[in-house]
């Protein structure tokens, strides 16, 4: 199903929701809505579902104009944050609602129901009412009852943040391969960079109303278009140093020379951007090292994050693994200067580490 | 300040009969006098059953607490001498925020030049210095709930400061800064910490000591890096990290290892048996197949996250996730590839207890 924004935008009132956008999500993949809250997300969403409509532009499925028609008359499928089940109804009859208005055979909704109850890890509750259910249990068979309808168009908003990270890693992996095997066009809003690179496919970045880029996620995530991209979409945080060209490469604030190769038409005063993960404790041949003091290292289980006062600024470094440090310790921080990304004085980038491709 | 001796179990039911009619199986454990601590896992762990036996608030079916070797099983948490910070901010609205600091000192008659040293030191602390005159009516929630942890630190003389999930409500940027503050904190108060949540990156950062817990038991009390290295326990492997630890089902047996049809050399003493084998997607290594000692496996899924690709390789009838460096060549859907899972990182478990 091929879902298309043609310069929709959304105002209520004098407050601008939406500024005029354009996007028409790929067909039977996972397109994730990533931004902070109030980007825009849940507005953009509910105009996708007819829920709302939009306040100047169209939308269009598989080439028809569908601007004003409500949701109850699209073939739509909807999970929001907040779990909703029919509360007088069995897991089983709730899963099973959409199938039965459909009016399949008895025996097929019944071993659907069971699949994907399964895939969920709910099948144990089927005869069981929502009320009886953990709340994670309970957003499980919003989940399930979403995925039974089998519509072309599924839009889930941010459908895991209430539950506990465990549970939410298993399920977005669940989730992920039974959005692959169907044939649906998912949108997946979340505030969570690392919940889109974990969902892969397409992510559509949004800032403050404004759709900021849109392509495929691992793609949007190397080549960010600007520093508010780049910003949205990295967590840590990238870490951004005012600097200035210089011969032979660029100078950081604070006093430190990257021999970077830039465009010829980049201007002079520049900001680096430096991923976290592009700093590291032990020095390789070529890397250029930045002193600094520990305010705090963070530990995440898998990585340590650690945050170090510098001359050019606070740095944030993530390094794989546990690593204990003494606050107000000293380190230095080293990295390959061909690693960083620059931004010209309005934002826009201008150079990217190069990146491996690898075909999946 | 105090050591605290536990030495109890807890049943919600009378007569407790098999393991789940227990909130807290049977445990023996202490926490030292000046540490931090975290008690870490999932909801329905018994975590909070503990902080609240601890701090007075329930009284334990079985056992006791010991506080420097007073048995305080049945004392109230005024007797204990205990602060406590909860999830959400109890404060007066109508005092102001130096009104609100200075309130348990108060009621404890500490003299007034006192008070205003101690409360002028935690305002600083938290970065409240200049709303010292403000109401706290008028302030945000995570203001609010600054003032609450403020509250709990401010007595130098309590015998420890228990924590309830008190992040919950605080905005993620600001939360990096109050876990900051907090292990700041005790650095410079030395007080006895303890901090219950179910957030990993809280518990690791926060506390010298963690105390996993699952179904109503301690499967481990550790320092951070332990728990990543050295998992006592499958559960705290699966639980800590992100993917959390792989776990593959092995056999050893006359001093070799059996992987579905693998043979391979033991690398350690192992008791003989079903066993768990455990390695971490950080430590799993791919390898040519060529390699001696390696598990063949196909290439079922790849993943840029970005910073780092994660592999997940199906082998012996088992998926594997390996966490690969951006710098490592990264093979392609349907490769096949060999998994070299036996090396100083590898841990073994049996009947889900580390034994090798």
């Amino acid at each position: 199903m091929q879902l298309s924004l043609e310069q929709v935008g959304k105002t209520v009132g004098p407050a601008v929701h939406l500024y005029p956008m354009s996007l028409s999500p790929v067909p039977g993949a996972v397109t994730v809505l990533l931004g902070a809250t109030q980007a825009g997300k849940t507005s953009l969403m509910r105009l996708m579902a007819g829920l709302d409509v939009p306040s100047q532009g169209r939308v269009l499925v598989d080439g028809r104009d569908v601007t004003g028609i409500p949701v109850r008359d699209r073939n739509v499928a909807m999970v929001y944050q907040q779990f909703i089940n029919y509360p007088s109804m069995t897991v089983f009859d709730n899963i099973a609602s959409p199938l039965k208005l459909g009016g399949q055979p008895r025996a097929e909704i019944d071993q659907r129901v069971r699949e994907i109850a399964s895939r969920l890890h709910i099948d144990i509750f089927l005869e069981r009412l929502p009320a009886e259910l953990s709340g994670g249990q309970q957003q499980r068979v919003a989940l399930a009852r979403a995925l039974a309808k089998g519509a072309p168009l599924m839009l889930l908003d941010e459908p895991l943040v209430n539950l506990d990270y465990k549970l939410r890693e298993e399920l977005r992996e669940e989730l992920s391969s039974l959005f692959s095997a169907g044939n649906s066009t998912v949108i997946y809003a979340t505030t969570e960079p690392s919940e889109a690179l974990l969902l892969g496919g397409y992510t559509a970045v949004m800032d403050a109303g404004e759709l900021l880029q849109y392509g495929p996620t691992a793609e949007v995530f190397h080549q960010p278009r600007s520093i508010r991209v780049a910003r949205a979409f990295s967590d840590p945080p990238m870490n951004l140093v005012e600097a200035e060209a210089v011969d032979g490469g660029l100078r950081l604030r604070g006093g430190v020379n990257l021999p970077v190769d830039l465009p010829g038409e980049a201007s002079r005063s520049v900001t680096v951007g430096i991923r976290a993960s592009a700093l590291r404790e032990t020095a390789r041949p070529g890397d250029i090292g930045i002193p600094g003091e520990v305010e705090l290292a963070e530990i995440s289980g898998s990585d340590t994050f650690v945050h170090v006062n510098t001359a050019q600024g606070e740095l944030v470094a993530q390094l794989t693994g546990v690593h204990e440090f003494d606050l107000g310790a000293h380190i230095t921080l080293h990295i390959d200067p061909s690693q960083v990304y620059v931004f010209d004085r309005a934002g826009d980038l201008v150079r990217a580490p190069r990146r491996q491709e690898v075909k999946a | 300040m105090s050591r605290i001796d536990l030495d109890l179990a807890h049943s919600y039911r009378p007569n407790p009969s098999q393991d789940s009619d227990y909130a807290l199986l049977p445990l023996k454990m202490s926490f030292e006098d000046g540490g931090a601590y975290a008690l870490l896992g999932p909801s329905g762990c018994g975590k909070t059953t503990m902080l609240n036996i601890m701090s007075g608030l329930l009284v334990p079916s079985h056992g006791s607490v010991c506080f420097d070797g007073r048995d305080v099983t049945r004392a109230t948490p005024q007797e204990r001498n205990i602060a406590q910070v909860f999830q959400f901010p109890v404060i007066y609205d109508t005092m102001t925020v130096a009104e609100n600091l200075a309130f348990p000192l108060k009621n404890r008659k500490v003299p007034a030049d006192q008070i205003r040293q101690r409360v002028g030191q935690i305002a600083e602390m938290l970065d409240m210095s200049h709303q010292l005159d403000m109401r706290a009516a008028g302030l945000s929630a995570d203001q609010k709930q600054k003032i609450s942890l403020g509250r709990g630190l401010v007595r130098p003389d309590v015998s420890a400061v228990l924590f309830d999930e008190p992040l919950t409500v605080i905005d993620p940027h600001l939360k990096w800064q109050l876990r900051r503050k907090l292990k700041q904190i005790h650095h410079e108060l030395k007080l006895t910490l303890i901090y219950v949540t179910h957030d990993q990156v809280e518990a690791l950062t926060f506390a010298d000591q963690v105390v996993v817990m699952t179904r109503g038991k301690v499967v481990q009390l550790g320092a951070p890096d332990a728990l990543f290295e050295r998992p006592a326990h499958t559960f705290v492997g699966h639980f800590i990290g992100s993917p959390g630890m792989n776990l593959l089902e092995v056999e050893a047996q006359n001093g070799s290892l059996r992987i579905g049809d693998r043979v391979l050399p033991v690398p350690r003493p192992l008791p003989e048996g079903p066993l768990r084998l455990g390695i971490r997607p950080e430590y799993l290594r791919l390898v040519p197949l060529s390699e001696q000692g390696c598990l063949p496996g196909t290439v079922t899924r790849v993943q840029d996250i970005g910073t780092y690709f994660l592999v997940t390789v199906d082998a012996a009838g088992q998926s594997l996730k390996a966490r690969l460096s951006n710098e490592t060549a990264i093979p392609g859907m349907g490769s096949l590839v060999g998994l070299q899972i036996l090396g100083d990182h590898t841990c073994f478990y049996q009947n889900e207890e580390l034994v090798a």
